[in-house]
């Protein structure tokens, strides 16, 4: 035996490895859902609904079903036994109403886009064209847009649930014994000390992943195997065995390259359903590829609440209670997370602060507009919007700079681990190197004295500095909190390595990457543990029969809660291994030491490399007796406790008063992510994070008209940024590790987004408030921020008027 | 129905069939694509892009939009970038067109695909077929390309992973002629 060491000499984790996943995807050798073409392969078109809220008299397929090449025309009467539902997978109270979303419309439509019948033809140009010679008859109906006029049921979403009210969720820290009573906090400002209310909007927003959502589906073997633009592959097997009756074990799902999802493929979604139905009435292989208009109507969007939000402080600043009231716009149907992410929110709106008393309320709210749910950061951005919002009001109010006004009411680095006034244990961080790192970066003084001397002489261009320190909760999530929260399923993930015979590693994730990278992060992370090349770990993923458990990718959860699984798994080939070594090396098992890939016995120089351990399995020619020749091994993963990433953002925005024209200047980002695998990948994650946030603020945001007609419903209205709005970023870190999984990782998935936004808000209100402005709508757009200004004599309050919605009863005390 | 016409219309669901396709006529083109000849019968209304990918398979250049916004399927036609989407197979008849497929040669990374590579310029990768595409003909153009030129070069390619932050750098990168 020899003793191989071939491990590289610097570790990887930490390294900045160029991604394993490139080369397929540089050299357009790649297997999105579309592209994937089968023997007989039929191809779908869908015929929507054009009204907000209609009934369905009538469907005539005739002059479709004889249209050249047609295979079928299906109705949802046709497909009503078959096809299953669209499950909520979190109901957020006992009581929830919850309507019956089903894939293909029977006979009620609750929002422009539903499906209502599916064409079947030899090409997608021939379902197209039939599609348009479906003739249906509507009645149309009153429809309920605003989630403000949905509150009073004076137009019902659906009228036979009786009410547009959904559901009700509090999370109040006095009733659950984390903190004092918020109303005498309130109450108490109120006499000596400051009250700051105010009204947010958090606009409704479309994920708009680049790769448009398809669906194969194969109904001709034993097993149905569906092909989809998912992020959830394991999860929507699940939905499909559970609401169509077909045996989860005929059923196999795969998710092939997968071109971003961001929450907007964390769903299980009416064309995946309508797919397999008529698939499976044809006998034949279907596809259906949606176009980006139909992507953009009807996948289901994000954001969209009213945040009514009360802060109470001393004086000097110290914060005394916060309350949140929420109103949030399900839209149409409680999606898969629905009532879920406003939820998540709960416990992220006091952040990273000690407020003694804290209540959180959510009304989520049933109206005649698409589906929201997951988009990235689902709950905490908007959470965050919310507080950072707040602090930089307080910091106003007081006097103060915005920095110092957080230092005065954060967690301090010696006072981890924390448990909040929303009962989350915060397991380590260090709010004040992140901070000092950022304004270093920054020149946050030069950048004062900058906007000081613009003020001074009066610069048509002002300049805002915007600040926004976060926290988030990532790792989703502990099973036991989720089945107290009354999810539908756990948060544990699965991993297994295969140890073949020649030397290579397989991984089994059942994370399902879209962009993250894990191919890469989990081959550094196996090639460390096992002390094995990087090049000879090889991750597989995405496919229910390969990874036939997980949880799939999601909530910046698969490193912290997936990683840990492949780190367990890995230890375990190592413990099977050790007493095969010693039989090997005739030592005593005690003595057998594993570094660097290679079985030593301790104080000799004897040893055998990993790789031949895995032949000798193998071979099991010569293995010791009653062990199994094998040294593959699996792990599950649970957590204890989510994990707590946290960053300090800086940004400055130049703001035309004479135009309302805004201008990135900079953007300083620290965040700590506990340890880092690969920083190549986390700043990737940081810089796509920054601009899906960045542009809530300033240019996204889904409009309807009042029809309910989506009117930002392509790439021409929905304005996505492009490299030319945009500026590069200036990137760091500070590294406290997290205690709750071995390598010390927190997640960075969604860090920037949450982060960015309140940020740039923050930054141009900043530049504003002189003139009396303490608020303008997102997005910020010239114009909005024009109005803001022109109306700043006018308005007292000084918001912008699309921002000021008359809300407070003024009795209830000063409004700031 | 008509309202249901014109909406879906609006809505571009059916942009790129403008007619049915009952009596349509095929008509005969020869286009070199990646090196190789083809002559095909196509549709007069069949786009560049519906062409590559399903009549020849070329499935690495990608369709992200119906509005011509997004350029995930930019190639080159007679060595300039076009969105494919916007152009008619029948407008390619006689042209040279190079896909991200015949970009390398004899097994040797385009400079910009490695440029891409090195600088993490790629995420998911749906965009990234068109952006290496439009990235090789901006350096063309402009050899030397300051970062608002770059930017303002990238415009018409969308990309929603990487924030266009490593984008910009690898086209930097693939200026000062990579890693040297
Ligand atoms: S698919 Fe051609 S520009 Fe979007
Ligand atoms: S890498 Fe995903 S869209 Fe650009």
């Amino acid at each position: 035996m020899t003793v191989t060491d071939e491990r590289p000499a610097t570790k990887e984790v930490g390294s900045r490895r160029t991604r394993k996943e490139d080369q397929r995807l540089i050299t357009g050798r790649t297997r999105w859902t579309d592209n994937i073409q089968l023997p007989g392969m039929l191809h779908l078109a869908m015929v929507r609904s054009p009204f907000a809220h209609a009934k369905v008299l009538s469907v005539d397929t005739a002059a479709a079903k004889g249209a050249p090449g047609v295979m079928g025309v299906f109705t949802g009467a046709d497909l009503a036994e078959t096809q299953g539902a669209n499950i909520n997978a979190w109901p957020i109270t006992a009581d929830q109403v919850t309507p019956t979303h089903l894939p293909v419309v029977v006979d009620h439509v609750a929002c422009a886009g539903e499906i209502v019948a599916v064409v079947a033809a030899r090409s997608a140009a021939a379902a197209r064209d039939a599609a348009e010679l479906v003739d249906v008859d509507y009645e149309e109906l009153p429809a309920v847009l605003d989630m403000k006029e949905a509150l009073t049921d004076a137009v019902l979403a659906h009228p036979d649930l009786g009410t547009n009210k959904s559901a009700f969720w509090t999370l109040d820290s006095a009733e659950a014994g984390t903190g004092a009573d918020v109303d005498e906090a309130i109450a108490k400002a109120r006499e000596d000390g400051i009250v700051i209310e105010r009204e947010y909007r958090q606009q409704r927003l479309i994920p708009a992943f680049m790769e448009p959502r398809s669906t194969v589906v194969d109904p001709t073997g034993e097993q149905i195997v569906i092909w989809s633009a998912t992020q959830v592959p394991h999860i929507l097997r699940f939905c499909i065995a559970a609401t169509t009756g077909i045996p989860e074990s005929k059923i196999r799902v795969i998710a092939p390259d997968v071109g971003g999802g961001f929450g907007g493929k964390l769903q299980t979604t009416p064309e995946e359903f309508a797919t397999l139905a008529v698939a499976r009435k044809l006998g034949k292989p279907v596809k259906y590829t949606e176009t980006r208009s139909e992507s953009l109507l009807s996948g289901h969007h994000g954001r969209d609440q009213w945040q009514r939000l009360t802060l109470s402080a001393e004086k000097d600043g110290t914060v005394t209670g916060f309350k949140v009231e929420l109103l949030a716009d399900l839209g149409a149907y409680v999606a898969i997370v629905g009532g879920g992410v406003p939820v998540l929110g709960a416990w992220m709106f006091n952040s990273i602060y000690k407020f003694p008393a804290y209540r959180f309320t959510v009304q989520t709210i049933l109206t005649n507009k698409p589906w929201v749910d997951a988009y990235r950061g689902a709950g905490r951005p908007e959470a965050t919007f919310g507080i950072e919002r707040m602090m930089d009001e307080l910091a106003a109010e007081v006097g103060v700079d915005p920095l110092a006004i957080r230092e005065k009411n954060w967690i301090t680095h010696e006072e981890f681990p924390f448990t909040t006034v929303a009962g989350m244990t915060y397991d380590s961080g260090n709010y004040e190197a992140a901070t000092a790192r950022a304004t270093e970066l920054f020149d946050y003084d030069g950048m004062r004295a900058e906007q000081r001397r613009r003020r001074e002489s009066g610069d048509p261009v002002q300049l805002g500095i915007g600040v926004s320190t976060f926290t988030e909760m990532c790792g989703l999530a502990p099973s036991r909190i989720l089945g107290q929260l009354n999810y539908g399923a756990g948060g544990w993930e699965h991993a297994s390595i295969r140890m073949l015979a020649t030397g290579k590693v397989e991984v089994i994730t059942g994370t399902s990457p879209h962009g993250q990278g894990h191919e890469t992060a989990w081959s550094q992370i196996v090639a460390d543990r096992l002390g094995i090349p990087f090049e000879d770990v090889e991750v597989l993923h995405g496919d229910t029969q390969i990874a036939p458990r997980g949880l799939d990718t999601y909530g910046s959860r698969s490193l912290v809660v997936g990683g840990e699984a492949v780190v367990r798994a890995a230890d375990k080939v190592i413990e099977k291994a050790k007493p095969v070594a010693a039989h090997l090396l005739e030592a005593d098992v005690a003595d057998i030491e594993f570094t660097d890939g290679t079985f030593g016995v301790r104080g000799t120089d004897k040893g055998i490399g990993i790789a031949d351990l895995a032949l000798a399995a193998f071979a099991a020619h010569n293995w010791p007796d009653g062990l199994e020749p094998s040294l593959d091994a699996e792990a599950t993963f649970d957590p204890d406790n989510f994990s707590f990433p946290h960053g300090t953002h800086l940004c400055a925005m130049e703001v035309d008063t004479e135009t309302g024209a805004t201008r990135m200047r900079k953007y300083v980002c620290v965040d700590d992510v506990g340890v880092i695998v690969n920083p190549l990948i986390v700043e990737g994650q940081v810089h796509g994070g920054l601009v899906q946030g960045i542009a809530q603020a300033l240019w996204e945001g889904a409009e309807f008209d009042d029809n309910g007609t989506l009117v930002t419903g392509s790439f021409v209205d929905y304005t996505l940024p492009t490299a030319a709005d945009t500026i590069s970023f200036v990137t760091d870190h500070t590294t406290s590790p997290s205690t709750t999984n071995t390598l010390g990782t927190k997640g960075v998935g969604e860090a920037g987004t949450i982060a960015s936004t309140p940020a740039v808000v923050n930054a141009i209100v900043d530049a504003l408030r002189p003139r009396g402005i303490h608020d303008v709508e997102m997005p910020c757009t010239p114009e909005r921020v024009w109005r803001a200004i022109r109306s700043a004599g006018a308005d007292s309050a000084g918001a912008a008027p699309s921002a000021a919605q008359p809300h407070f009863d003024e009795s209830e005390g000063d409004v700031q | 129905m008509a309202y249901l016409k014109t909406l879906a219309r609006q809505q571009g669901w059916h942009d790129d069939l403008k007619h049915p396709t009952e009596e349509s006529q095929m008509t005969r083109i020869t286009v070199t694509v990646d090196d190789v000849s083809y002559t095909d019968e196509v549709e007069p209304r069949t786009l560049l892009v519906h062409y590559l990918r399903e009549q020849l398979g070329k499935t690495g250049t990608v369709v992200g939009c119906d509005t011509s916004n997004c350029g995930a399927c930019t190639v080159h036609l007679d060595g300039v970038s076009v969105k494919s989407c916007n152009v008619l197979a029948v407008q390619a008849d006689g042209s040279t067109v190079t896909t991200i497929e015949g970009l390398a040669t004899d097994g040797r990374l385009h400079p910009v695909q490695e440029a891409f590579h090195e600088c993490h310029a790629l995420q998911c990768g749906y965009c990234t077929p068109g952006m290496i595409m439009q990235s090789i003909d901006l350096l063309r153009d402009n050899p030397d390309p300051t970062e608002q030129e770059i930017r303002e070069g990238l415009e018409g390619n969308l990309c929603r992973c990487t924030g266009y932050h490593n984008i910009v750098k690898a086209v930097q990168y693939a200026a000062a002629g990579g890693a040297k």
